[in-house]
C-alpha cells in the first residue's frame, strides 16, 4: 500500500550531517584552518570574492572550506551573506594609477617607464608536475630587492598613447552609475553596468565567450596594453570632514585592451578600448573581462554584431554564476505535477495517433488488393 | 535569529518590495521589475516568493509552504524551516488555518477566502520568452499590447498535434489587459486564478520581477473559439480519498506497470480522509 511520501524533514537532517563529516574528512588529520586557505590558496580565494562582489579573504575563505572546495557553491554563500550587509559608505572612485605594483606588463611596448614586472606568475612555469610538493619539500623564499622605492611612477599605459590622441579618451561624466546589486537590469545597459556585471560574471564563462572572439565571432583585434596587479587604497568622504580618508587597501588586477580602431567621417580613428577589473589576482578573468567589454561596444561603434558575444542581452543575463547555477540546480527539484500535465498530453496524442494509423491500416487493407505471393 | 532582522530582510529592502507590490496590485498582471537580492537559497529554489513572503509577514502571521501541492516535498519544508528560524512564525498545513500560502507549481483545491495571500514561486516571469528571447523586446509588446504571436504559438500547436500542447504555465490574460505567465502549474488550476478572492502575488528572483492578481479580478486561459480552453481530466479517482475532482500524481507502485493515482495537495487529501495531520 502506498502512503503519501514523508520523512523529507529527517532526510534533509541527515543528509546535512552527512556533509558535514564528509567535509571534515579523516579525523586522523589535523583539520584545514581558514587562514590556511587564506594564505595557500590565495587564487581560490580571490576568485571567490570576485565573484560574490565582496572583498573579505577571510570569509571567501571560510566560504571555500565550508563548500569543500567547491568555487560556485563558495561564491555562492559570500554572495548571500554579502547582500545581508548594511552599506556604509560609498568609496570614492579607485584610482588604479596609483597602485602599488606587484606585476605589471605590457605586450604593446617593450620598454615602458616603471618597467616591466612579472611578479609571482604563472607565466613561463613548465607546467610540469612538482613531485617534491608531494615529499613536502622546503621552499625557498622569494628574493627581495632594497633599491627599489615605492614612489617610482608607474604611469599608465593607455596614458601614454592619450598624449597622441591615439586611443579613445575615457571621460567620467559625473553620472551616478546604477548600481546592479539594487536595481533590477534594465535593457538595454550602459557601459557601467554593463562592466559591473561581467566583474561578477564566471570566468569560466567569460573566457568562453573572450576566446570566442578572438576565434572570429566578433573579432576586435585585442592588445593587452596593460595587466597590473597591486594594492590600491580605498577612500571615503566623511561629512564634515574636508578631505577624502582612506579606509584600508584592496588588492585587484586590471586589464587594459587596446582593440582596433573606430572612427568616422567625423572623428579621425583611434584605438578603441576593452577594460577588464577584479578582485586580488585574477588575471585571466580580467583579460576576458576586457576582450567582452570590447565585444558589447559593438553596437555604440557601429560594429556588425555577428557574434554571441557581441550580443548584450545574451552575455549580461547568463554571466552570474548564482543566476546560472541555481536555475540549473533546480531541475533537482520535483516536478511531478508538471510531469504528469505532459504525461498526460503525450498519452492523448498517442492515443490519437494509434486511432488515425488504425484507420489508415483499415482503409490501405480495403483499398487495395493483398500482394500476391511469390 | 541572532544577526538578521524579522523575516531575514532588512526593512528597508522590504519597503523597497512593498512598493514594488502596490504598483503591481494596481497593474494586474504587469511585470514590476524590482531590487531582487540573493537569498540563502538557489536562484530557481524559490528565492522571488521567498523575498515576497519575507517582506509580507508579520509576527502574528501563519504561514503554510507547498510545493508540488504538498507541505511534505523537501524544497517545501526547507523554505518552511527557513521561515521558522527567521521569523519565528507559526507554520500549518492547513490551507484554511493559513494568512500566507506559499507555493511553488500549484493552487491549494480547497478554495481560499478572501483576507488570504498565495505567493507564487515563479522561475520565467516573461510569457513571450520562449517566442521572444529579447527583454527589450518583449516589454515593448507588452506596452503595446502585441499579443498576436502568442496565439500564432497556439495555433501552429493545433496545426501539429490537433491540441494546444502547452499543458502548465498555461498563459492567462489579466483584466482583459496583461498577457501573464501564471508560474508552471498545471492549466488544470487556471480556473481558479479568475476571480479569487484571495490576493496573488508573482515572484521571480532571478529575473528580479514580481506581479500581482488582486481579489476578485477576471483572469481568462488565451484560447480560440473552436478549440476552447479546457483542463486535465482524469479517468481515475484518488486512490487514498476518492476525490473525483482533485488534480492527481501518478505513483508507480512496482516494476510490473502497476500505478495509483492519488491528490497532489496533500492537505486536501487528508482532510478528505479525516486524518489532517
Amino acid at each position: 500500500m502506498y502512503v503519501a511520501v514523508k520523512g523529507g524533514e529527517q532526510a534533509i537532517a541527515s543528509a546535512h550531517r552527512w556533509l558535514a563529516d564528509r567535509r571534515r574528512g579523516d579525523r586522523d588529520r589535523p583539520e584545514l584552518e581558514v587562514d590556511q586557505i587564506g594564505d595557500q590558496l590565495r587564487l581560490a580565494v580571490d576568485r571567490v570574492m570576485s565573484e560574490a562582489s565582496l572583498y573579505d579573504p577571510e570569509l571567501a575563505a571560510l566560504a571555500f572550506k565550508q563548500a569543500s572546495g567547491d568555487l560556485t557553491e563558495a561564491v555562492f554563500l559570500l554572495r548571500a551573506y554579502r547582500t545581508t550587509l548594511p552599506r556604509l559608505a560609498v568609496s570614492e572612485p579607485l584610482d588604479t594609477a596609483s597602485m602599488r605594483i606587484e606585476r605589471r606588463i605590457s605586450a604593446t611596448y617593450k620598454d615602458i617607464p616603471g618597467g616591466q614586472i612579472l611578479g609571482p606568475t604563472y607565466d613561463y612555469t613548465h607546467r610540469l608536475l612538482d613531485f617534491l610538493q608531494l615529499a613536502g619539500a622546503e621552499v625557498p623564499p622569494a628574493e627581495t630587492r632594497d633599491d627599489v622605492t615605492d614612489a617610482e611612477p608607474c604611469p599608465q599605459i593607455l596614458e601614454l598613447l592619450n598624449d597622441e590622441g591615439l586611443v579613445e579618451q575615457e571621460i567620467d561624466d559625473g553620472s551616478e552609475p546604477t548600481d546592479i546589486t539594487r536595481d533590477p537590469p534594465d535593457y538595454p545597459m550602459d557601459r557601467a553596468a554593463r562592466l559591473q556585471m561581467l566583474a561578477r560574471g564566471d570566468e569560466g564563462y567569460l573566457l568562453a565567450l573572450g576566446y570566442s572572439t578572438q576565434r572570429g565571432y566578433g573579432r576586435n583585434h585585442p592588445f593587452a596594453g596593460e595587466i597590473r596587479l597591486g594594492q590600491v587604497e580605498v577612500e571615503i568622504h566623511v561629512d564634515e570632514w574636508d578631505e577624502t580618508i582612506c579606509v584600508g587597501e584592496i588588492a585587484l588586477s586590471e586589464c587594459q585592451m587596446i582593440n582596433q580602431f573606430g572612427g568616422s567621417r567625423e572623428a579621425a580613428p583611434q584605438f578603441t578600448r576593452g577594460y577588464g577589473l577584479a578582485f586580488g589576482h585574477n588575471e585571466r578573468k580580467t583579460m576576458a573581462m576586457a576582450l567582452v567589454d570590447r565585444a558589447l561596444r559593438a553596437e555604440e561603434l557601429d560594429e556588425p554584431i555577428i557574434g554571441p558575444a557581441q550580443q548584450a542581452e545574451f552575455v549580461l543575463a547568463h554571466a552570474d554564476s548564482v543566476d546560472a547555477a541555481g536555475f540549473v540546480s533546480h531541475l533537482k527539484l520535483p516536478h511531478y505535477v508538471d510531469f504528469q500535465s505532459e504525461l498526460d498530453l503525450l498519452r492523448r496524442l498517442r492515443r490519437e495517433h494509434a486511432a488515425r494509423q488504425a484507420e489508415l491500416d483499415s482503409a490501405r487493407d480495403t483499398a487495395s488488393p493483398q500482394p500476391k505471393e511469390r | 535569529m541572532d544577526g538578521y532582522n524579522f523575516a531575514y530582510l532588512d526593512e528597508q529592502t522590504k519597503r523597497m518590495i512593498h512598493r514594488a507590490l502596490l504598483k503591481a496590485v494596481a497593474i494586474p498582471g504587469y511585470q514590476v521589475p524590482f531590487g531582487g537580492r540573493e537569498m540563502p537559497m538557489p536562484y530557481g529554489w524559490g528565492t522571488g516568493g521567498v523575498q515576497l513572503t519575507a517582506s509580507i509577514l508579520g509576527a502574528d502571521d501563519i504561514l503554510k509552504v507547498i510545493d508540488q501541492g504538498a507541505d511534505d516535498t523537501t524544497n517545501a519544508v526547507s523554505i518552511r524551516h527557513f521561515f521558522q528560524r527567521v521569523a519565528g512564525v507559526e507554520t500549518t498545513t492547513a490551507t484554511t488555518a493559513a494568512d500566507v500560502i506559499q507555493t511553488r507549481h500549484r493552487i491549494p483545491e480547497t478554495p481560499l477566502r478572501a483576507g488570504q495571500i498565495l505567493v507564487f514561486q515563479v522561475p520565467i516571469p516573461e510569457p513571450l520568452r520562449f517566442i521572444e528571447p529579447s527583454e527589450q523586446e518583449t516589454r515593448l509588446m507588452h506596452a503595446l499590447e502585441e499579443y498576436g504571436v502568442m496565439h500564432v504559438k497556439l495555433y501552429e500547436d493545433i496545426a501539429r498535434y490537433g491540441h494546444i500542447a502547452t499543458t502548465y504555465a498555461y498563459p492567462v490574460k489579466v483584466d482583459g489587459r496583461y498577457v501573464m505567465d501564471p508560474s508552471p502549474i498545471p492549466k488544470f488550476d487556471n480556473p481558479k486564478l479568475d476571480g479569487n478572492p484571495a490576493l496573488m502575488l508573482f515572484g521571480a528572483g532571478r529575473e528580479k520581477r514580481l506581479y500581482a492578481i488582486p481579489p476578485y479580478t477576471p483572469v481568462e486561459s488565451l484560447d480560440f473559439e473552436d478549440h476552447p480552453f479546457e483542463i486535465q481530466r482524469w479517468e481515475h479517482s484518488c486512490a487514498l480519498c476518492g476525490s473525483d475532482r482533485s488534480y492527481l500524481d501518478e505513483v508507480i507502485t512496482d516494476d510490473k506497470g502497476g500505478r495509483m493515482f492519488v491528490c497532489s495537495d496533500t492537505d486536501y487529501c487528508q482532510t478528505r480522509r479525516g486524518d489532517v495531520a
